[in-house]
């Protein structure tokens, strides 16, 4: 008796796929906006004291603790006993700058204030959906 | 070389990571169902606040201080455990989780010179990128690590960094600590050393391996070469697979009915099967047991556990929820109040491996394991939860078995509804 061989894979009999050797994975939101995933934190917006910069009310913060502050930055600071998200300015004197010309700047030099960390994105749902979701 | 890693009040200050409000502030965590004390910030512990207290008995020292009073949010601090240890893992090749707040991490590749700085930089690198203070132990062996963190804690002056090389150094701090604080000693063996005239840590080093080994066993003798700064205790950083998954809770009240017994079983059986399932496995066995009210006193009825076994081994809530009420109604008498209940899968198998009987409906485990697949993914969601109907129709923390958590914070790191807000 001979023993033949039985394959359970089935074998495709027409040409090869062109498509193969082409497969890459999915965009990942993930990988384009968290860089050190152990430090990141979310945080949602209360208030319209940056809405000129595009961060507007209910808007999800990316905040990265991992990044170094520096001049320009949008950051998240606690200040006062609660978190605030602002501007910094490292010259010519330390300060929160709020991106609403309705509200006053913040000198550092005489608040009490601790960094949070650093913005690195913002988002907004545009749908009603991604309300839903978030 | 080992570093071991400990987060300072790790509950408390998971807490107040979120709440900028609480900083200098006396803060304590309460155990499950609000009943004593598991952690204090130092602010806490100073005012007199100690681990394991009676929540009533500290009434009158939170009212006077204005102490700030948290349930166990364990969601917000697994999450915050998870990213202090991968945390260290940028820092050390291999990291081993003790607990939820304690790493061991192999540092023997670090030059001598370089120990202190690596030290100041785990330091400030949890406390930046994760918001919690830790303090940092080195030595030679797993069992001085753990004495040189204590001391990192208790000594303000070592910055919260120490490393124990120079033998002075670690010959003084043996002396002053007393044997029942050592790593795997703990009071009443530290009882029973005493009786031999040995009270203190450097006692113990200096005493005879052999003779501890005769009166104690191989584990305390490990206990005094590692003092020595032998190193018998190698970093596990490979997890061991799970023996058992428990879910046991006591009742916020005292508990009398069949059906409230009959829902908390199932509940408690259809959490524990799903961890399970998140780690890949499935179960060969079901235990279930009841403890009568209040807990803690003696039983009042026996028997209060009862086992059985699962064939095939099963990932299915279905089939274990189906035994364990089983077992639940089996044990449950009228006229009892109980305080606890708990439910135990063991003979833990990976899940690939079930196998199939001669009994069983084909597609029958197909079939469950998609189910399964759907509601772990909705409970892991955090949109909501679904469950099976003999559970009760109320969500969970509203049921007369719930865990009393009052004083719950919000699950800020994994809830959309429960983030932080920035103005």
């Amino acid at each position: 008796m001979t023993a033949l061989p039985y394959f359970i894979e089935r074998i495709a009999a027409g040409f090869p796929s062109p498509a193969q050797g082409y497969l890459e994975a999915p965009l990942d939101l993930n990988q384009l906006c968290i860089r050190q995933q152990e430090a990141t934190f979310l945080l949602r917006v209360e208030g319209d004291s940056m809405v000129e910069a595009g961060i507007f009310p209910d808007d999800i913060l990316i905040v990265d603790r991992s990044l170094e502050a520096s001049h320009g930055d949008v950051v998240v600071v606690s200040l006062n006993g609660e978190f605030t998200v602002k501007e910094l300015r490292l010259t010519p004197t330390p300060m929160l700058v709020p991106r609403n010309s309705r509200y006053a700047v913040i000198p550092l030099a005489e608040q009490a204030c601790e960094m949070f960390g650093v913005v690195t994105f913002s988002f907004r749902a545009h749908h009603p959906m991604g309300r839903a979701r978030g | 070389m080992f570093a071991l890693v400990d987060c300072n009040s790790f509950y408390a200050s998971c807490e107040r990571v979120f709440r900028p409000d609480l900083a200098g502030r006396p803060v304590v965590v309460l155990s499950n169902n609000d009943g004593c004390i598991v952690a204090g910030s130092a602010e806490a512990k100073a005012l007199g606040v100690k681990t394991g207290m009676p929540l009533f008995q500290a009434r009158e020292l939170i009212r006077k201080h204005r102490v700030v009073v948290f349930s166990s949010n364990y969601v917000l601090y697994v999450d915050m455990s998870r990213r202090v240890m991968s945390t260290l893992a940028t820092l050390a090749p291999a990291v081993e989780v003790y607990s939820i707040d304690e790493a061991f991490l192999d540092v023997s590749l670090i030059a001598p010179g370089e120990l202190q700085p690596l030290g100041m930089t785990i330091r400030e690198r949890v406390g930046k990128w994760v918001g919690l203070p830790v303090c940092v132990g080195m030595a030679p062996s797993k069992t001085l690590a753990k004495l040189a963190n204590h001391a990192a804690k208790t000594y303000p002056q070592t910055g919260g960094v120490l490393v124990l090389t120079d033998p002075q150094r670690r010959e003084r701090l043996l002396a002053r600590t007393p044997v029942s604080a050592v790593w795997g000693i703990g009071r009443r063996l530290g009882q029973r050393l005493q009786e031999l005239d040995i009270h203190t840590a450097q006692d113990l080093a200096r005493a005879d391996c052999r003779l501890i080994r005769q009166r104690f066993s191989v584990v305390q003798e490990r206990v005094v070469r590692e003092l020595n700064g032998e190193s018998c205790l190698p970093l596990e950083a490979r997890l061991e697979p799970r023996q058992q998954i428990i879910h046991s809770r006591s009742f916020g009240e005292p508990v009398s009915s069949r059906i409230a017994i009959r829902q908390a079983v199932s509940d408690f059986t259809a959490r524990a099967a799903e961890s399970m399932r998140a780690e890949g496995l499935c179960a060969g066995a079901i235990s279930v047991y009841l403890r009568t009210a209040p807990v803690g006193k003696p039983q009042q009825l026996f028997p209060h556990s009862a086992r059985a076994t699962l064939s095939p081994a099963t990932t299915d809530t279905r089939v274990m929820v189906r035994q364990a009420v089983q077992m639940a109604d089996a044990l449950w008498q009228a006229g009892y109040r109980y305080g606890k209940a708990g439910v135990m899968l063991s003979d833990l198998e990976p899940g690939g491996r079930e196998q199939i009987t001669l009994f069983q409906q084909d597609g029958e485990g197909k079939q469950g394991k998609a189910l399964m697949d759907v509601m772990d993914a909705i409970n892991r969601s955090g949109k909501g939860r679904v469950w099976l109907a003999g559970r009760g129709m109320n969500r969970a923390e509203q049921c007369v078995w719930a865990m009393r958590r009052a004083h719950l914070s919000p699950a800020y790191t994994t809830r959309w509804k429960d983030l932080p807000r920035a103005r």
